[in-house]
């Protein structure tokens, strides 16, 4: 834990030497950042190195399906407010990855870590934390990620026990089985657009009965805990009723959401909401998400969707038609390889927009677009598509590698 | 039924909806509506009575435990058995393919019965699952063209007497028993493994069913160019993956 100075053993300190030697050696190959093979090195010299590094720490785990890597850097900024922070801000979210941004920690007071949901119990277990951050749970690379439920019943078991506040959705019902067998939990009602993956009780296979904001099983009593903080519109209300402004640069409902949690996130570690929520305002972009850039004289705004909940949560927060709307997909191994989530999108709520559609699986979206009943044109590059657009900003929809596929294109 | 109304039931999207199924009743609801047809489209929850006066049902794939919640709430309800004695056309994806057999493996590793609309019976694989796009050439009785799908399953389907292959791979497992069949089907129940949406992938599947639920042997045709596209597309993928 914190306040606990005492120094890394010796090959601990060997580890952290070998970790920072292979990142170099990779990252002057031309092979990115090198964090993640830098971990990987050295975990396999010091297999406890992450629980090392973390002692120093007053840690705190972000995990969820959809919004991690905005709220792990949400809370980073909330928690500078009162000391360093070491996190890791690029988003590299399994053991290796966290090991080697801890590496980097230098006289940090706080941890900030993303965390992969697969790793959440083992990381949650290695690094001590001293709160846990749940944002919601639902389905995600369909081809091999296995069962939504399945997650949170593994996350349920791994942090029981957890001496960690956890701070969770309380309007997510697969967050809410996971968490409720935790010791000291701070429910936040944070609401969750996506309600597909959460119609059968966790519990007991009953089926949920939802009333407004109210959910609950009609056969074994499993039901929404009644929440301490609640983000009500632009503002959020603390424990104590008091409505705190909620101004962020980052856009739409979900990273409001994500910006409640972190409010109570931070008060765990005595920062004041209106101080937090201040800090919050300076984050702008989170790799590369939300930024408007500037192409061939076009205005593009690159948002981020990796699957359905994650698209319907974009979708309100886009500019209104006549805005254009460029949407691609690829299904390469970082995306899932099967497409057939994208049915599960209500693509119909584009009605209006002008709409081009490119990446590996065009194809897909166009006859998902054509069933939909909606207009809209196949382009074979971004070159073309920005051609066909017509004038104004043009809204930028893309899952993971054909979003990193146009930040490429576009020099982001 | 009137020649120029359709009722289309989706069964339990609570339960069996996990592989993007809903596409198959959009397919099937957006290509009737292109005919001229009036659709009424019913989606049926778990915990509310399968209507028996439908012309169409669609049950999707979904998760061990799913399976089994939507397997002993079929049997409990009665009113899909019902429906298909009435004459009605049904149409099933993985998890929902091995509901509407004689039994199959749930989740706790148990022998769970099904509703016997196929006679087929499930097991679970020993080997990998079967993740990947495939290549099959559908039952030639039935006189469409090849068969593109996306499968990811563990499930292993034996076929018994009364239910025919709906099609035979040329690449890809299909019903993972090792003799290249895929789905099954009898004169009004159809079962496949393929997910894509499957009928997003092939939509002269669902014009079959329209026809059968119709009883005509045409429908006016519609513009399937990007069907075409997406089509030419996945077999040439399926092909050059293996
Ligand atoms: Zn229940």
């Amino acid at each position: 834990m914190a306040g606990n100075s005492e120094p890394l053993s010796a090959r601990a300190k060997l580890a952290v030497t070998a970790g920072k030697a292979a990142a170099a050696v990779s990252k002057a190959a031309g092979r990115g950042s090198g964090s993640v093979i830098g971990g990987k090195v050295a975990l396999r010299v010091d297999p406890d190195l992450l629980g090392a590094l973390a002692q120093h720490l007053e840690v705190t785990l972000v995990s969820a399906t959809n919004g991690k890597t905005t709220t792990t850097r949400l809370i980073a900024e909330a928690l500078r407010a009162a000391g360093p922070v070491v996190s890791n801000a690029l988003g590299a979210n399994m053991p290796a990855g966290i090991t080697s941004a801890l590496s980097g920690g230098g006289d940090a007071r706080y941890g900030v870590i993303e965390v992969d949901e697969k790793y959440l119990a083992g990381v949650a277990r290695d690094t001590d934390p001293k709160c846990i951050a749940l944002l919601n749970l639902s389905r995600d690379q369909l081809d091999r990620a296995g069962e939504t439920r399945m997650l949170a019943e593994k996350w349920r078991e791994g942090l029981n026990g957890t001496k960690a506040v956890v701070v969770a959705n309380a309007d997510d019902p697969l967050i809410v089985w996971a968490a409720s067998a935790c010791a000291n939990v701070v429910w936040v009602a944070a609401g969750q657009e996506w309600k597909e993956d959460a119609w059968s009780c966790p519990s007991c296979g009953g089926v949920l009965q939802r009333q407004g904001d109210d959910w609950g099983c009609g056969e074994c009593g499993f039901r929404r805990p009644s929440p301490s903080w609640v983000l009500n519109g632009d503002y959020v209300l603390d424990p104590h009723g008091s409505a705190w402004p909620i101004h962020l640069q980052l856009p739409g409902r979900a990273n409001k959401a994500n910006a409640a949690t972190s409010a109570a996130v931070a008060a765990v570690f005595g920062v004041p909401p209106q101080v937090a929520l201040e800090r919050m305002y300076q984050v702008q972009a989170v790799a590369g998400r939300y930024d408007v850039v500037t192409y061939q004289n076009r205005e593009l705004r690159l948002l981020l969707a990796k699957n359905p909940a994650g698209w319907l949560e974009t979708f309100s927060l886009i500019d209104g038609p006549p805005a254009p709307v460029l949407l691609s997909v690829n299904a390469r191994g970082a995306d899932g390889t099967d497409t057939s989530w994208l049915w599960d999108v209500d693509y119909t709520r584009l009605a209006g927009h002008p709409i081009c559609v490119l990446g590996d699986r065009k194809l897909d979206l166009a006859v998902r677009l054509e069933v939909a009943g909606l207009e809209f044109r196949v382009c074979e590059s971004l070159d073309e598509a920005l051609q066909v657009c017509p004038p104004g900003r043009i809204e930028t929809i893309a899952n993971y590698t054909a979003f990193q596929d146009l930040r490429r294109r576009v020099g982001n | 039924m009137s020649q120029n109304s359709l009722r289309l039931v989706w069964v339990y999207p609570d339960l069996l909806s996990t592989y993007g199924d809903q596409g198959n009743t959009l397919v099937v609801e957006r290509r009737a509506r292109q005919r001229g047809l009036d659709v009424s489209r019913l989606d049926v929850r778990s915990d509310q009575q399968i209507p028996t006066s439908g012309d169409i049902y669609l049950i999707g794939g979904g998760e061990d435990r799913p399976q089994r919640l939507a397997a002993e709430r079929l049997r409990r309800d009665g009113g899909l058995n019902r429906a298909v004695a009435n004459g009605a056309i049904v149409f099933s994806v993985c998890a929902g393919y091995q509901i509407l057999g004689h039994e199959f493996i749930n989740d706790l590793g148990q022998r769970e019965p099904g509703l016997g609309l196929l006679d087929v019976v499930s097991t679970r694989g020993e080997g990998a699952r079967c993740v990947g796009d495939v290549l099959a050439d559908i039952d030639e009785r039935l006189g469409l063209p090849p068969l593109t799908g996306f499968e990811n399953h563990q499930g292993v389907t034996h076929l018994g007497p009364t239910a025919r292959p709906f099609a035979k791979v040329r690449f890809g497992n299909g019903n993972g028993t090792g003799d290249g069949f895929e789905g099954a089907y009898n004169d009004t129940v159809f079962g496949t493994y393929m997910h894509g949406p499957v009928l997003a992938r092939n939509p002269m599947i669902a014009d079959l069913l329209l026809k059968l639920a119709l009883d005509v042997n045409a429908l006016p045709p519609v513009n399937d160019q990007w069907y075409e596209a997406l089509r030419a597309e996945r077999i040439a993928a399926a092909t050059q993956s293996t």
